[in-house]
């Protein structure tokens, strides 16, 4: 519609929206997580629950002990090795529509542990993740911010489309493989669908 | 015209019956229409923490929980029934008095069980 004449009927008093404007608007204003804490930064993601800096006021003040009541996942923490299959089954029992929050350096790419040996580099490797927020640990004001940007995102999909999400493409996948333990290692070590390792270009 | 009493009761059965039903019928529509269902076989395993679960999650019920239900029964849904045996006691033929007391009788030895069993003292 027009937003020239959206705005003059607002300014009447008569409200316009679409089908995929109402649907995208209640799932950005109820986007409930999953209880996810890892590591430090979980302690900075509840502080952001809490009264200070209170995330209940965009909808998310529920964290949901169960995947099966939740919309987005805020891996906040290192992620070991041993973990790593646990974080990618649980991902695989959330309903979609799911969003995935990588919070801190370590969930980014192994942050201050990346020389460890049991430490997963970054859960960009088995998951997509929507929102990647640097820092040791992030500010609440930094998870806040990544939360905004989330329902930016949510407020820009489409409905129908070639360029929809995942969540309402009966052909795209829904499951992501989950890594096995090898011997040495996670088989495989990381998802090739969703993650190349970054190219190196070596100066002459 | 004479007005039917009932005919509240069938108009609040209609609409109460399509609450319920309308709402459904709108998510099956959305769901054909937009959001088609992508069931997966780990979507719908069993949760045990991102862990791999072995077996079935609906187990069977254990037997020695009996205890508690003989209690609940004598604290809980005896004292219901005995309410209004209170409230028409005094109006009571002996009849019915004596079928209350068959009643109050299986009750009380559900209470002595439980109390020779001592689950009522408190340690």
């Amino acid at each position: 519609m027009d937003e020239g004449l959206r705005s003059e009927l607002s300014k009447q008093g008569v409200f316009t929206t679409t089908i995929e404007g109402l649907y995208n608007w209640g799932r950005r204003n109820s986007v409930w997580p999953l209880q996810f804490g890892l590591a430090c930064c979980a302690i900075e993601m509840i502080a952001t629950t809490m009264a200070r800096y209170d995330l209940a006021r965009f909808g998310a003040e529920v964290f949901r002990p169960s995947p099966r009541q939740a919309d987005l996942m805020i891996v906040a923490g290192t992620v070991t090795k041993k973990m790593a299959p646990q974080v990618v089954r649980l991902y695989n029992q959330m309903p979609e529509p799911k969003y995935v929050i990588a919070m801190g350096a370590c969930a980014i790419s192994g942050g201050p542990f990346k020389q460890g040996y049991n430490v997963l580099k970054g859960i960009d490797r088995y998951l997509p993740v929507d929102v990647h927020i640097p820092g040791c640990p992030p500010r609440p004001e930094a998870l806040i911010h990544a939360f905004m940007t989330l329902q930016r995102t949510i407020d820009s999909q489409r409905l129908t489309g070639p360029g929809r999400p995942r969540h309402l493409d009966a052909a795209a996948g829904s499951e992501f493989p989950v890594p096995q333990f090898g011997e040495h290692d996670l088989v495989p070590p990381s998802n090739p669908e969703i993650w190349q390792p970054p190219q190196l270009t070596r100066a002459k | 015209m004479n007005y039917d009493p009932y005919l509240f009761l069938v108009v609040f059965l209609g609409v109460a019956i399509a609450f319920a039903l309308v709402p459904l019928g709108l998510a099956r529509l959305w769901a054909i229409k937009y959001s088609p269902p992508k069931p997966g076989e780990q979507k719908q395993a069993i949760y045990e923490c991102g862990l791999e679960s072995k077996g079935n999650a609906a187990i069977q019920f254990k037997s020695e929980y009996y205890i508690y239900a003989i209690v609940f029964l004598i604290f809980d849904v005896e004292t219901i029934f005995l309410l209004p045996f209170a409230v028409a006691f005094l109006n009571l033929s002996f009849g019915a008095f004596m079928a209350m007391m068959v009643f109050v009788l299986l009750l009380v030895e559900g209470l002595v069980w439980a109390w020779m069993k001592g689950v009522l003292t408190w340690k």
